[in-house]
């Protein structure tokens, strides 16, 4: 297994007003196939993609929200949020999605898949990727 | 008459809002849209913009675009009014010019 690689998906753009956001989390979703170490990290208007409580139907476009949900069982449970990013935004941790995933080397508890870091921390995350994607 | 201008980018990524603001005269109006809408929740580091400009200009913000993106009506900016498409139409026909900030 010594050619997998860690892959870092950068999302800095807010959902529906572009189709970056979209064009990621498909990107990502494909990806999982591959079986390689995924991370996902979202800093500045990126943390608004997971924020709760989308509604689309009054603008008619699909509310592709619910599908960072389905992320854990894509093994992609490494979900990087940067605080300075929501912090600048009002935002805290009981705004996002209730990401999680099911630990198989711990039976397979329910542990959640969002990592809030430091603008710092976020840095190391970047440096450390050996394939970084961004969108 | 007065101009509308449209707002439709996030104040934390672009200066579409902050610009917006600066040109806007006296009695003009301004209506957040799209990504736009962003630009009219409290608490974030961008909120001054619309609070320091509210009296000299009117701010409205589009209500499908604020539930689309999941934000609730109690966290929009007091005195931002919230409009629906045809609200939106009634903007627009009211005001002399439209002008979009992109």
């Amino acid at each position: 297994m010594s050619d997998v690689k860690k892959f870092l998906y950068v999302n800095r753009k807010a959902p529906y007003g572009t189709i970056y956001a979209l064009e990621s989390l498909e990107v990502v979703l494909i990806g999982a196939a591959f079986e390689q170490d995924v991370a996902l990290a979202f800093l500045d208007d990126g943390v608004y993609q997971l924020t709760k409580g989308q509604a689309t139907e009054e603008v008619g476009m699909k509310n592709f929200s619910p599908t960072y949900k389905a992320l854990g069982d894509y093994d992609v449970n490494k979900i990087y949020v940067e605080k300075e990013s929501l912090d600048a935004r009002g935002l805290t941790l009981d705004d996002l999605l209730p990401l999680t995933y099911e630990d198989e080397d711990d039976d397979w508890a329910e542990k959640d898949s969002i990592r809030v870091v430091s603008a710092a921390e976020m840095a190391e995350i970047m440096d450390q990727a050996d394939v970084v994607l961004s969108f | 008459m007065s101009q509308l201008h449209t707002v439709n980018k996030s104040p934390l990524d672009r200066n579409a809002l902050e610009s917006a603001v600066l040109h806007a005269t006296k009695g003009s109006a301004v209506l957040m849209i799209e990504d736009g809408v962003y630009g009219a929740m409290q608490g974030t580091s961008k909120s001054s913009i619309v609070n320091n400009a509210m009296g000299d200009v009117s701010f409205y913000v589009l209500g499908p675009d604020l539930k689309a993106r999941g934000i609730d009506e109690d966290r929009v900016i007091d005195g931002v009014e919230i409009v629906d498409y045809s609200g939106f139409v009634e903007l627009v026909a009211k005001h002399a010019t439209t002008q979009s900030w992109l």
